[in-house]
């Protein structure tokens, strides 16, 4: 008896939602086909820099330097040099000074204060000013400054105008993700160790940081690999590309982008291809970055 | 720690024992505080740094050219040479927009499919595999993406699909652009529909409604100040960005409807003079200022709503 009900009510739910079924249908067809454009489009560019720019990468390509001249045997080298350079310079700015507010900003702030509110919305926002805004910043800030240490300020383009303006860009990527990771440590880690005596700057030193370098560490990843890709920040700042000599921290500099930038405006077809070449060159450490964030977050992330 | 000790053995001090004693250790303690807090403070003064020298430059700017001249002629040829120089910044201003609209117009429908997909009706499996696919189409840098508008996309157009576009066309460039911005409008309004607690759903159900009545009807109604917030931010990331359009858009802006011509937004148009090297201090090479003021205010109010939004449906839901 029971049986034969539910199949009868069955039949009658079934015959009610049968438009509905095809529309469900419909909405889901369709919002798959989203997700396929927008996975045909990743997939299209990436084969699509490969056929162009495969021809050209090889090791001499990233041991020489880029030349206009001759450009069947040019590489990238001055470039490389340049974002690596960049990358190390930028990471020993932004990993102290992120760390250092995610911290305040997560243990010591008073969210209720009116300082403390603005410093969030102003992180909140920075995160989102346009990158050829820092470019102005760093131009007059950085390049043209006040300061004048270590080639600073002097009004002449420099490796370390051109780090400090990719960190304070990234900085808001910093400071958001590490603070996430230090939330995500439980206030019981603390409480034990206050209890215990600690004070709270060694409570954070031996307990919170520790516990939360896994998601400091990707999110530091994370805001370089952005770092590296910026084109605009370093255009204004005045990275110059096709340079014949290695970059030094208080000189003129060349970086990926720029190189990559450069060669896609010249007008010999073989440029293109060079682009392409030094792109897939970007992108591969940026995989490498990637992985590393990938490894680190699985190595070290402590499940509580 | 001595005045630790010192209390436990008068246990009968009275309130003033209670004050709290400066030792070395506090000392420490209140200078780590500090030191903390000029790390959060630094990020107020880059967005002081940036309003100063926007205001600052600009102000230069605008002693040579009336504001009234820079926003409401339409004539923009700041780097042409004696009487046909010309400083209306409304065709600038008009590409920009132009150009967003073009990303939004692709961005819109498409991140907010993948995003409701994501969140509503994917599997944890295909959910793990297709976000982080989202995440790296997200991580790509800009030139690549104009190097495909500009190689890849706009011959596509005018060779496969017959569109007669010119080699640097606003179409390509805002098209590719809204691939750009895609993942952003995708993330945040995914994040959004999942806050949404799974009661509302289980009622909706219990109601009778079919699955994508429960998506439309309540699942995205209930998540709209985020799902607004993520179209704001993709407005705001579409209007600043640089490198696609001055790859693949041209160089001049275009006071037309036209998509297939010229087009330049006001990012590109910053970057292109200072790579051109427009000799310091003159008024094409100030110009830059007034314009960065331009953008900066335009993504700055957008920034505001976005976050405003974003406010509102965590207190709704957390």
């Amino acid at each position: 008896m029971a049986v034969a009900e539910s199949a009868i009510t069955r039949k009658v739910v079934e015959r009610a939602s049968g438009g509905q079924r095809t529309r469900d249908l419909l909405f889901r067809l369709s919002l798959l086909l989203c997700l396929f454009i927008a996975v045909l489009f990743l997939g299209v560019l990436l084969v699509d820099v490969v056929i162009d720019g495969a021809g050209f990468l090889s090791p001499h390509f990233v041991t020489s330097y880029p030349s206009r001249l001759t450009p069947d045997t040019s590489g990238v080298r001055s470039a490389l040099l340049g974002t690596l350079y960049l990358m190390v310079l930028c990471g020993l700015f932004i990993v102290p000074v992120g760390v250092a507010a995610a911290v305040y900003l997560e243990e010591y702030a008073d969210p209720t204060r009116w300082y403390n509110r603005l410093v969030e919305v102003n992180i909140q926002n920075l995160a989102s000013v346009p990158s050829v805004v820092y470019g102005i910043l760093g131009l007059a800030f950085i390049v043209r400054g006040p300061v004048d240490v270590w080639g600073l300020g002097e009004g002449q383009p420099t490796l370390l105008a051109g780090a400090l303006t990719l960190g304070l860009l990234v900085l808001p990527v910093v400071i958001i993700v590490s603070r996430e990771a230090i939330r995500a440590v439980p206030p019981s880690i603390r409480e034990g160790s206050l209890a215990l005596g600690a004070t709270k700057w060694q409570t954070l030193w031996k307990q919170v940081l520790p516990g939360s370098i896994a998601g400091i560490a990707t999110g530091v990843i994370l805001a370089l690999s952005r770092a590296i890709g910026e084109t605009a920040p370093l255009i204004l700042v005045g990275a110059g590309a096709f340079q014949l000599f290695d970059p030094k921290v208080d000189g003129p500099f060349s970086a990926m982008p720029i190189q990559i930038f450069n060669n896609v405006t010249e007008s010999k077809p073989i440029f293109q291809e060079l682009a392409a070449a030094a792109i897939l060159v970007l992108l591969i450490l940026l995989l490498l970055m990637n992985s590393a964030a990938i490894y680190l977050r699985n190595r070290y992330e402590t499940k509580w | 720690m001595d005045g630790g000790q010192d209390m436990a053995a008068r246990p009968g001090a009275g309130s003033t024992g209670l004050i709290r004693t400066r030792t070395r250790r506090s000392v420490g303690e209140q200078a780590v505080k500090a030191l903390l807090a000029g790390a959060a403070l630094l990020s107020v003064l880059t967005t002081t740094g940036i309003v100063v020298t926007l205001i600052n430059e600009s102000s230069g700017f605008f002693r040579q050219v009336s504001v009234s001249d820079f926003f409401l002629n339409t004539n923009w040829a700041p780097l042409a040479g004696g009487e046909s120089q010309s400083f209306g910044v409304v065709p600038l201003i008009w590409s920009t927009l132009y150009l967003t609209a073009i990303a939004l117009v692709v961005a819109i429908p498409l991140g907010l499919g993948v995003g409701i997909y994501l969140a509503e009706y994917a599997s944890p499996r295909v959910r793990k595999t297709f976000k982080p696919i989202i995440e790296v189409l997200a991580g790509i840098p800009t030139i690549v993406f104009g190097y495909f508008a500009l190689t890849f996309f706009t011959p596509l157009l005018k060779d496969q699909l017959g569109i007669d576009v010119q080699i640097f066309n606003g179409l390509s460039a805002g098209i590719i652009l809204g691939i750009l911005v895609l993942p952003t409008i995708a993330s945040v309004s995914e994040d959004a529909m999942s806050a949404v607690p799974q009661s509302l759903r289980e009622g909706a159900f219990g109601l009778g409604a079919a699955k994508w009545q429960v998506v439309v009807r309540v699942v995205v109604p209930a998540a709209l100040s985020g799902i607004v917030a993520a179209l704001v931010l993709g407005a705001s990331r579409a209007i600043g960005e640089t490198v696609v359009i001055l790859v693949a858009a041209g160089n001049n802006p275009n006071l037309t409807l036209d998509p297939t011509v010229a087009h330049q937004n006001m990012a590109a148009f910053i970057a292109n003079v200072a790579r051109s090297d427009a000799s310091a201090g003159s008024v094409a090479y100030v110009t830059i200022f007034a314009v960065g003021a331009t953008l900066f205010v335009m993504t700055f109010l957008l920034n505001l709503v976005a976050i405003r939004f974003v406010r509102k449906y965590r207190q709704v839901y957390e």
